[in-house]
């Protein structure tokens, strides 16, 4: 049995970086649990000794040749973001005390 | 509409790239004729998230510069393509099903992209799909759902069910989708079309906005086994650009469609896999699509084929890992969404500080599975669980995938049906997350090991399409688009016509 309580759900959400209202918390404290305690009988395979795989098809040190290309012009990745300014992308505050 | 247009919409893609290659047709037409077919059914329809009708008919009309020059053209030339929205187009908004990305315009091509329209085939515009791909339905996209041709009150099938109902609805020729636990196979079969999940590492990943890296592969769409064959040649093949793409020839996928369509399958070692709707598994299947199932192995019997029962004992693991190892990856790969670089940005008033943007901007630009699949994999990913959730999921996946290498060393290919059910009405699984993920019960294992799988016609049930899965080893495509073909002979040529003729929507 995987509990899941609202504080779970809360605590995933901000690790997430997701903000949630309370009624979400309910929502998907129920949800949640469902669904871990649906996938949780993975763990009933005894499969101590198997290898894990992490990718279907094998390929390890993938190389290209290391040219020089053109690259994006910065004006057209700027306008996709949200804001930008002097040519840079403009973030929120990043340090704790308001500007 | 006109006769003459009907006629064009209702041709197959090869069919289409002849009559423009002996230039009975103009690629213009061709293309004015499904824009007209996309105004006058995509109302109800909703398989479009945006029309390109300008660059369609600047495309074509290059098509037919290059006829006129005398230029030689590609095999399908001139056909009209939907294209899933999870696959950037430089100029065109991109948005994967999502109001985060709303407004977003890439600036660059994907390389499939660039395939298709080097290969002068035109891009109609861009398809519904459930958001970031999550979704067996397409219920899950952030503007609104798909309907499927064959009625109306009925899922398209999910993710890429915008690019399965454009084709079955003969808004387009062809489409492209992705697959990452079924996202073509699954859509393909309730929409009675053709759809091919490749090999993972056949057809590039670069340009597609990743849900699950380990699983995600982009495949064709087509109403018949050799347009899906020659779509799928198109948009192969190695691509420096991706990393997992696999540095080997594509397989010979198109003359396995024509040499299938001769139907002698003399030989031939199919094995039904007893956990996938064999004989005992029936539990959530519905005898309609058993009994389609049981009617597409007698066929192959019929042709030839040598059947054999396989057993993939850990097959019935393969929901729980992967709905584990998905989010998992989902959750990494969505921190890009981040309110910084591109798409939705809320509540920045120059008081609150980048973490509380970026978690307001999540909380609105997000739906509600996206959330869920999020906070799945940061739990699956968290110490203390990662071992017992996503490290023994990994572990499953190895067993799975050695179930597959025992299964093949008896059989040169597995059937089973592609899923569980026929089209389900829109709203039925919508508040019951896991009735909604049996949807990809049949599909998931060949995701799990990487292998390639098809999805063709075997009839209807109470009126809507059941599909026939055709599983092969990696690099086999080829296999599975030859066994297609010899179902799909044969069962046109029982039926008297194309299944797809009997769609009801006009």
């Amino acid at each position: 049995m995987t509990a899941i309580s609202r504080d779970d759900v809360a605590h995933l959400a901000h690790l997430a970086r997701l903000a949630v209202t309370d009624e979400e918390l309910d929502l998907f404290a129920g949800q949640l649990e469902v669904i871990l305690e649906s996938v949780a009988h993975v763990a009933d395979v005894a499969a101590d000794d198997i290898p894990p795989t992490t990718h279907a098809v094998p390929l390890t040190n993938v190389t290209r040749p290391d040219r020089l290309g053109p690259s994006l012009p910065p004006e057209e990745v700027l306008a996709a973001a949200p804001a930008a300014e002097g040519g840079r992308f403009r973030v929120p505050r990043i340090l704790d005390e308001p500007a | 509409m006109t006769d003459q247009s009907t006629a064009l919409t209702s041709q197959t893609a090869a069919q289409i790239a002849a009559l423009i290659s002996a230039g009975e047709a103009s690629a213009v037409d061709v293309t004015q004729a499904h824009l007209d077919r996309i105004a006058s059914t995509d109302g109800a329809l909703h398989a479009f998230l945006r029309v390109d009708a300008e660059g369609a008919l600047s495309a074509a009309q290059a098509v037919d510069d290059k006829r006129k020059a005398g230029e030689p053209l590609g095999p399908l030339a001139g056909v009209p393509l939907a294209l899933k929205d999870v696959v950037v187009t430089k100029g065109l908004e991109t948005t994967s099903g999502s109001k985060i990305l709303s407004g977003w315009i890439p600036p660059y091509d994907a390389t499939i992209t660039s395939r298709i329209k080097d290969a002068g085939i035109i891009i109609l515009g861009k398809t519904n799909m459930d958001e970031f791909a999550m979704g067996s339905s397409t219920e899950n996209s952030g503007f609104g759902p798909t309907r499927n041709p064959w009625n109306l009150d009925r899922v398209p099938g999910g993710s890429s069910g915008g690019s399965s109902a454009a084709v079955a609805g003969s808004l387009a020729a062809l489409g492209i989708g992705t697959d990452t636990g079924g996202s073509i196979r699954q859509p393909a079969a309730v929409t009675g079309l053709v759809g091919h999940k490749p090999t993972y590492g056949g057809v590039s990943r670069y340009g597609l906005i990743a849900f699950s890296s380990s699983l995600d592969q982009a495949g064709p769409f087509g109403r018949t086994v050799l347009d899906t064959a020659l779509l799928h040649e198109t948009i192969a093949g190695h691509d420096p650009a991706d990393s997992t793409s696999i540095p080997s020839p594509v397989p010979p996928v198109v003359a396995a469609a024509r040499a299938g369509a001769g139907g002698d399958l003399t030989g031939l070692r199919v094995g039904v896999v007893r956990e996938l709707g064999g004989q005992g598994f029936d539990d959530g299947y519905e005898p309609g699509v058993l009994s389609s199932f049981a009617q597409a192995v007698d066929v192959l019997t019929e042709l030839g084929a040598e059947i054999v029962e396989v057993s993939c004992p850990h097959f019935g693991y393969a929901l729980a890992a992967y709905y584990l190892i998905a989010p998992s990856e989902a959750s990494s790969n969505l921190a890009r969404f981040d309110a910084v670089r591109y798409g939705m940005r809320v509540g920045d008033d120059g008081i609150r500080g980048l973490d509380e943007v970026m978690a307001l901007t999540r909380q609105a630009g997000f739906g509600a599975e996206v959330k869920r699949r999020i906070m799945i994999g940061t739990y699956a990913l968290s110490s203390g669980y990662y071992e017992a959730y996503y490290g023994q999921a990994q572990r499953v996946r190895t067993l799975i995938s050695r179930d597959f290498e025992a299964a093949f060393a008896g059989a040169d290919v597995l059937v089973s049906p592609s899923t569980p059910t026929v089209a389900f009405p829109l709203g039925a699984r919508t508040e019951d997350p896991l009735a909604m993920y049996a949807a990809d019960l049949c599909t998931l294992p060949a995701s799990l090991a990487g292998t390639p799988a098809i999805s063709v016609p075997s009839g209807l049930a109470d009126g809507l399409p059941v599909g026939l899965q055709i599983m092969a080893p990696t690099l086999a495509d080829d296999r599975c688009y030859r066994v297609a073909a010899a179902v799909e002979s044969a069962l046109d040529a029982r039926r008297g016509h194309p299944l797809l003729q009997e769609v009801p929507i006009r």
